[in-house]
């Protein structure tokens, strides 16, 4: 009888790397990617890979992209596992968004907004008709294009910050006031979920979570498993200057910025039978978004689901949306891509067992003339 | 972002065990607690590795936060060091731990990385078996919700468990769990002892060597300590029974490479349609062909 061995497992491996490489040069004699064009011509993936993999750094981000050949989910999991060898320096304060310079910020809630309705880069408004002259594009005109549409633009100076819309709302009295006792930031990096959890570590989860993973369990509550009907309050993309304590007079320091951005949703009132709110006048409630980036869709996603949490965290969750262990278990992309492709593993080991387990039953089974006995084959 | 930046140019800036050293630090208190309450899932929080969430990222953190250069290494998969998973492992441990040995034996390794098996020949005092966990918690067959089952481990609930047991027998006359058995530790909390097959579950009990579960994913840490009762789940009239690797005869089949009787086999189809056994733990074959070929056990 034959020896069947489970060998050359290294050499396996090695081919397999070769093999993606080449498939990655392609076959048709192509420059390689520049880290540059992916990271500005393939802007909003290199947002979704920094927001994904939960660090912001642009040019790392543009080679997981480079290097995982276009999977979003490998990339973003390529960047989380670098993260893995950097120590925690500092935390930082509270940033306040407020100070944010903007590149587009709209309101679906009121028509004029204090500092006006900015449209800014966006597909929303675009006829999504293929864009053929962009098959062949040539160089000049491309790299013309930047300097001139600044060249071209308004002379009219924007101011540096834009007031945020809520607070337009909150001096009526109209929303929950800010919370002013501020606890000290979850980390998910450096603490495990343990359920019951804080806002702030569900927050802190959805801002690296996957985009389409957290948009399937948003629109889920859009669509009628939730009830909430969210008005965009404000959602706004730009760079946030990140303040940080001189290191040796403590003064907050601007230390650098991140793009990023933001979707505050507001939602219906509703009736709080908490004891804390009798006699209180209703309130509409909040749901906030934020991430690296600029991602939309994730915001938004996010700050539906976040308002969704909050009922479910008071009243018990009624839908999958509002179970904070089910949305937060189930939505960051490093995980659940990991796990589906395990099943690519071998399993002889536990697949014999299923196998002994069937074969006793199905022996029970024929004792009591239940099924035909089993054909044997066995040598 | 700052123009001047430049991306490094080389992979030498991983430190030694590629986790930073508060990441080990941290994994290492765990592992302490989780040694200290047996079959506790103790929270810990988990760090990306760079390969996927299901290929042994808790095992490895667990290896990565106690090894040191005075170790010698063993990983293994199915029972062999040679196949894909175990070999991109124990690579990656060559390349981020330099000074550290790697072995495939398993009575020379300090330290043992497996997945779904326990070696053959019993571990000693002096050795660690680190077993990679995909699903930690036994009682998610009965409970979905981690924040219920966490409450039914605190009272040592396990009725809905043993009732699953039960309707098992009701509706098959066999207990259906294959392999990650419900195994209780100690006395008081029961445990998934990852996917090994059942018949690696009595190695578990009184074991020599200290036995650490990692669950990447779920982010749990927990342990079977040295002289430790383990029992598998069972009712007092049903005993628990381990895989058989019995023919149609009712004889014992033997590894047809080494011919041993006394080993979890792997079953495989050959290309002229039959089948053959063989031990799934390759350097316990390998062990005993050498004793059989210098003629010290003959089968």
């Amino acid at each position: 009888m034959g020896y069947v061995a489970i060998k050359g497992g290294g050499k396996a491996i090695e081919g397999a790397a070769e093999a993606l490489e080449a498939l990655r040069a392609g076959g048709s004699g192509s420059d390689p990617l520049s880290l540059n064009a992916i990271e500005h011509q393939l802007r909003l993936l290199t947002s979704r890979i920094m927001s994904e993999g939960g660090l912001y750094h642009p040019q790392l981000a543009a080679l997981a992209i480079k290097q995982m050949q276009g999977d979003t989910l490998e990339a973003g999991f390529a960047l989380r596992a670098y993260r893995s060898t950097k120590p925690r320096l500092l935390e930082t304060p509270p940033q306040d968004t407020g100070n944010m310079r903007l590149i587009r910020r709209i309101s679906s809630a009121f028509k004029d907004i204090p500092g006006g309705q900015m449209l800014g880069p966006t597909h929303d408004y675009a006829l999504r008709l293929m864009r053929f002259e962009l098959a062949e594009e040539s160089p000049e005109p491309f790299r013309r294009m930047a300097s001139t549409f600044l060249k071209n633009a308004p002379e009219e100076a924007l101011p540096d910050s834009f007031p945020k819309v809520l607070d337009s709302l909150r001096s009526e009295g109209l929303l929950p006031p800010k919370a002013t006792n501020r606890n000290p930031a979850f980390d998910i990096t450096r603490d495990p979920l343990i359920f019951p959890v804080s806002r702030s570590a569900a927050l802190a989860t959805m801002a690296r979570a996957e985009t389409g993973s957290m948009l399937a369990i948003a629109y889920s509550n859009m669509r009628g498993y939730g009830d909430i009907h969210p008005t965009v309050a404000e959602l706004r993309v730009g760079y946030l200057p990140v303040m940080l304590p001189h290191p040796v007079t403590g003064e907050l320091t601007e230390a650098g910025e991140v793009l990023m951005t933001e979707c505050e949703v507001i939602a219906m009132y509703e009736p709080d039978e908490s004891e804390s709110a009798k006699g209180a006048a209703p309130e509409f409630t909040l749901g906030y978004g934020a991430c690296f980036g600029h991602n939309e869709t994730k915001a938004i996603s996010m700050a539906i689901l976040d308002r969704a949490l909050q009922k479910g965290m008071r009243d018990g969750p009624e839908n999958p949306s509002e179970d904070p262990e089910f949305v937060l278990m189930h939505i960051d992309g490093v995980d659940s891509m990991g796990f589906a492709n395990h099943y690519k593993m071998p399993h002889y080991v536990t697949f014999q067992s299923d196998m002994d387990r069937l074969r006793s039953t199905r022996e029970k089974y024929g004792e009591r003339g239940e099924t035909p006995q089993e054909e044997s084959h066995e040598s | 972002m700052n123009p001047n930046y430049q991306l490094t140019d080389s992979q030498d800036s991983y430190g030694f065990g590629f986790l930073d050293e508060f990441a080990k630090r941290e994994i290492r208190r765990v592992i302490l607690k989780a040694i200290s309450i047996p079959g506790y899932q103790t929270p810990y929080a988990s760090r990306e590795m760079p390969m996927g969430r299901g290929f042994g990222t808790g095992g490895l953190q667990l290896t990565l936060s106690m090894i040191g250069p005075e170790d010698t290494l063993k990983v293994i998969d199915q029972g062999s060091d040679d196949s894909v998973n175990a070999v991109n492992l124990r690579k990656f441990a060559e390349l981020t731990c330099p000074d550290v040995s790697t072995t495939e034996s398993t009575t020379e390794a300090t330290l043992i990385q497996t997945r779904h098996r326990v070696p053959e020949i019993a571990l000693r005092e002096d050795q660690v078996l680190n077993l990679q966990v995909p699903y930690p918690d036994p009682l998610v067959i009965v409970e979905p919700s981690e924040a219920k089952r966490k409450i039914m481990h605190g009272e040592g609930d396990y009725a809905r468990l043993l009732t699953k047991l039960y309707e098992d027998l009701v509706k098959f006359d066999e207990i259906t769990i294959s392999h990650r058995y419900p195994t209780r530790i100690n006395g008081h909390y029961v445990i998934d002892p990852s996917p090994i097959p059942r018949y690696d579950v009595p190695k578990l009990h009184q074991s020599q060597a200290l036995l650490l579960f990692g669950a990447g994913r779920e982010k749990k840490i927990y342990a079977v300590p040295p002289y430790t009762n383990a029992e598998p789940l069972v009712f007092d009239d049903v005993p628990f029974r381990t895989e058989n690797f019995y023919n149609a005869d009712g004889k014992r089949r033997a590894c047809n490479r080494c011919g041993s009787t006394n080993s979890f086999l792997d079953e495989l189809n050959l290309e002229d349609g039959s089948k053959a056994w063989q031990c799934s733990d390759t350097d316990f074959c390998n062990r005993q062909l050498a004793r059989t070929d210098a003629g010290e056990v003959t089968q």
